[in-house]
């Protein structure tokens, strides 16, 4: 299949076009064109592999030249990593590109003989991350041509430099095809390691203090993670003979103790990149960065990454102490960041806390590692990769027209902005309510930590959706509350903004109604192929309560807003204890002047405040990492 | 089959019938211990009757149709439920529904309404954990999510989970929006969110509100019922009397306590939540 190969190499190459080129206009263009190029190579791909009949596939066994190539590669990351730290006088977290990358030249040079592997690995999770990569990837580097025009339109103190901007776009999406394409531990590990270097440029894009302090934080964070995982894969290596992640499944599948520990370390190295408490603070700080790196970095990239690893990790998981770990961290990540969600109203950090306390039940649900719970992270993952990227599109271009992002401005925000309005509406729906595919998962996960006697894991779904379902509907109510309609605000998106917009619109709507045929079509048989055995996760009757629900949710509102065109009613004024001025918007204040009504949301800071509940998270989930992992490597030992 | 469509048409038909008696004999037993001598018993019939009759009044035009749309919502929950499906999925399409109720709220821009709905997104805060993990306790107590299926079991599922009941109980406060806990919309417009959600609300609008409130009662009751009934058809009578006996204590608690703040109604369900559901979560998952 020449598409693989092409996935991977292409937006490295356009990516170097994209930095030499800085002609805005044609560079513009050109990411535009490769853009396309990118979802065309990606339908290719899913064609040729549904033409060659669904099959997996092992490819790649001899690639000395290529493993050469790519030690030179993370070499020099290291060297551009340490010229960084020294630079921004961040000296010691160099060490922790140093330390790995020391290790990986060792076995690679002087380390045990391996037997050889498939370097690429494809079956249908791998796919089903290529289409969201492909898809959301590329439609966000469309948006982002728009956005970033209006940005430094806007952002006069920053210096243009959209070139690089674009330059690191285009490294990540192909180092994102070549994470979730790999087979070998060591081509992982430099995907990995380019995916951790390209977000720390992209957080620290403008170059402020606070980027730049973000950025290093987002740095350390995930290169610790890359730390455990060259730890792991040395003891892989030494352990099991080579260095193939399937084979390493399989043998944590089959029990094998010299596994445990390897396995307990990638794991927790996903857990950085997925910003699991007590990892999380990165992302929330990844927020400074131009909207579409935020876009890339909380749907189709990055958190993913994690994401999917623990997912491929799953079946070895299940049962284990480290499957436990992993569902608690991440079923306290689901409530605690919800929790903290209620407390902001800075719309971008509700969307960064969503992102963690959704990718928590991913998490969960791949802790807990049965078929059930993998099919409900399965879904998760796809309704969230959709649902974030157009909501972070949207509250960018939002910000760009109100210039504001504070969701107390965003009151009637419908009437206002109507077309980003209805698309932060839909997106939001998509979030958490029933009939999107988020509630189904939630009733999914639930259903399968119960028959798991997870106790934890249960509490935390049912206080965690309470809170959810909280922080999301207060947001809603304040897009649709009635304002003055006079105050227009003009709605500068540009047309690349909107089709991006739109399509995640109708994907998500689509997705909504066809999820039981993908369900049964793709899902179950993902389901087979990583367990071995099948499972209908949705009964039948279920699965038809589903469509009823579907269609009636959706014809409801329809028919009830039909029916009540054709009423004859009289409007009257609100009641404000008669003293209303003549219209909704003002009242009559103590000194007889009327006095302009504002409504605001509640946000019970003292209660549920960050800076009160972010430290004691990160301990709680910290010294229970560290005992489980201390519980964990004394176990196999 | 036929089972299934016999329930869904009785609740069409006879929950309105049926929770607004309920309501007339709540409102008459709340005047016996307030002193007076209270309405007839068929005194809400009569009061929805003449909220059909009014003149239809507005703020915003799109009340209606989301008012509309939080009631049918709250009737395909309640047939969902009576037709023997998922309980599970029952209470997720009501909480679906129930942001029908606060969008309606809301859009009006009304200081009182959007304060109700503001307290009642905190009502649906705290008492939804409990409502989850009661289905959990169906679910473990009788191995299923389905309604038919639980009603079939040998033993009636209250005796592995009273503690679930306990918090089902309690949560029944809010979920019915009964002093203490009637934050988000009062009895008695004097008071300072006058009528909370339901301020902006008139002729139609109001009924309709009204009439859902009576299928949700009858949903709800259902739920307390389901605790009680099993393959013996005498359960059924059981179960009746212990609705009877929930509803009166319902009216006991409305009439002897005053309303509490946010946080106290937030910290009480979640910890009677916690302590009493998942003591018998905790006892039912050890035991099996």
């Amino acid at each position: 299949m020449w598409t693989i190969p092409f996935l991977i190499m292409f937006p490295f190459l356009v990516s170097i076009l994209m930095f030499t080129i800085r002609v805005n206009k044609v560079r513009n263009t050109i990411a535009y064109v490769s853009a396309g190029i990118i979802i065309a190579a990606t339908a290719a791909m899913v064609v040729q592999w549904l033409a060659g009949g669904c099959q997996n596939m092992n490819l790649y066994y001899e690639t000395h030249l290529i493993d050469r190539a790519m030690l030179v590669v993370v070499v020099l990351l290291m060297c551009l990593v340490t010229f960084l730290c020294f630079k921004y006088k961040r000296r010691l977290i160099s060490l922790l590109s140093i330390i790995p990358t020391l290790m990986i030249v060792k076995l690679e040079l002087n380390g045990p003989e391996l037997s050889s592997i498939a370097h690429i690995h494809i079956d249908r999770l791998s796919v089903l991350m290529c289409v969201i990569i492909g898809l959301i990837g590329s439609l966000i580097v469309i948006y982002s041509v728009g956005y970033m025009h209006g940005y430094h339109h806007y952002h006069t103190e920053f210096e243009d430099r959209r070139y690089y901007f674009f330059m690191l776009l285009f490294v990540f999406l192909g180092s994102m095809f070549g994470f979730v394409l790999s087979e070998s531990l060591l081509w992982i590990d430099l995907f990995w390691e380019m995916t951790s270097i390209c977000s720390f440029l992209l957080i620290g894009y403008t170059r402020t203090e606070e980027a730049i302090a973000n950025s290093f934080r987002a740095l350390w964070m995930n290169l610790f993670g890359g730390v455990l995982l060259a730890v792991a894969i040395y003891l892989t290596a030494y352990g099991t003979g080579n260095l193939s992640l399937q084979n390493l499944v399989a043998l944590g599948v089959a029990g094998e103790k010299a596994v445990m520990i390897p396995v307990a370390f990638i794991a927790v190295a996903a857990l950085t990149k997925a910003a699991q408490m007590p990892f999380s603070t990165w992302l929330m700080g990844a927020m400074v960065a131009p909207t579409p790196s935020s876009a890339l970095l909380h749907s189709a990239t990055m958190v993913k990454a994690g994401i999917y690893v623990l997912f491929r990790l799953a079946p070895a998981m299940c049962g284990t102490t480290t499957g436990l770990l992993i569902s608690f961290i991440g079923g306290f990540t689901f409530f605690a960041a919800s929790f903290m969600a209620i407390a902001q109203s800075d719309g971008k950090k509700v969307l960064a806390f969503s992102t963690i306390s959704n990718l928590g039940l991913m998490v969960a649900c791949a802790g807990v590692g049965t078929s059930e719970t993998i099919w409900a992270g399965v879904f998760l993952m796809i309704f969230h990769a959709v649902s974030k990227s157009l909501l972070f599109q949207n509250m960018g271009a939002t910000e760009n027209s109100l210039h504001s992002r504070d969701i107390e401005n965003m009151h009637g925000l419908i009437y206002r902005l109507p077309r980003l309005g209805m698309f932060m509406f839909v997106g939001i729906a998509g979030m958490f309510l029933a009939p999107f595919g988020m509630l189904i998962s939630k009733w999914s996960a639930l259903k399968a930590s119960v028959d798991e006697s997870n106790i934890l894991l249960v509490l935390f779904i049912c206080f965690g959706s309470a809170t959810t379902m909280f922080y999301w509907t207060k947001w809603m109510t304040k897009l649709i509350s009635f304002t003055d309609t006079e105050i227009k605000v003009k709605d500068i998106t540009k047309k690349d903004e909107l089709f991006s917009l739109s399509i995640h619109a109708i994907l998500m709507i689509a997705l909504c109604l066809l999820f039981p045929l993908l369900s049964k079509t793709y899902v179950e048989p993902l389901l087979f192929e990583m367990f071995g055995h099948a499972t209908a996760v949705l009964p039948t009757a279920v699965l038809y309560l589903l469509i009823v629900i579907i269609c009636v949710i959706f014809c409801v509102p329809i028919l009830a807003f039909k029916y009540s065109e054709h009423i004859e009613v009289s409007k009257k004024l609100s009641y404000m204890n008669g003293i209303n001025v003549g219209n909704n918007k003002e009242f009559v204040d103590s000194f007889g002047e009327p006095k302009h009504l504002f409504m605001s949301n509640w946000y019970f800071r003292v209660l549920f405040g960050q800076r009160k509940l972010m430290v004691p998270c990160e301990i709680i989930s910290a010294i229970f990492m560290i005992a489980l992992l201390a519980v964990i490597i004394g176990g196999a030992v | 089959m036929t089972y299934r469509v016999i329930g869904v048409i009785a609740y069409l038909l006879l929950a309105p019938l049926l929770g607004g008696l309920l309501n007339g004999l709540d409102r008459k037993i709340s005047a016996r211990m307030q002193g007076r001598i209270g309405p007839s018993i068929l005194q809400p019939f009569y009061d929805v009757r003449k909220l059909f009759s009014k003149q239809f009044i507005i703020v915003n035009p799109a009340q209606t149709f989301l008012i509309l749309s939080y009631v049918l919502t709250l009737v395909f929950t309640g047939c969902m439920f009576f037709a023997g499906s998922d309980l599970l999925l029952c209470f997720f399409v009501l909480s679906t529904g129930a942001t029908f109720l606060m969008f309606a709220a809301c859009v009006t821009n009304s200081p009182y309404s959007n304060l109700g709905a503001s307290r009642e997104l905190v009502q649906i805060m705290s008492y939804e954990p409990a409502v989850l993990l009661t289905c959990v306790g169906f679910y473990l107590a009788t191995g299923s999510f389905n309604v038919s299926d639980i009603i079939q079991s040998k033993m009636s599922a209250i005796f592995m989970t009273p503690g679930f009941f306990a918090a089902f109980v309690f949560i029944l406060t809010i979920k019915m929006r009964k002093s203490p806990f009637d934050l988000s919309t009062s009895h008695h417009p004097h008071q300072e969110m006058v009528k909370g959600v339901t301020t902006e609300m008139g002729a139609d609008n109001l009924a309709l509100f009204q009439l859902s409130e009576w299928y949700e009662t009858v949903f709800l009751m259902g739920v307390v019922g389901l605790f009680f009934i099993n393959e013996n058809p005498w359960s059924y009578l059981v179960a009746i009397l212990a609705i009877l006996a929930v509803y009166f204590l319902e009216i006991l608690i409305d009439n002897t306590s005053a309303r509490v703040k946010w946080d106290t109604m937030l910290k009480l369900a979640w910890g009677v939540t916690l302590f009493a559901a998942g003591t018998n979560l905790i006892i039912l998952m050890i035991a099996r």
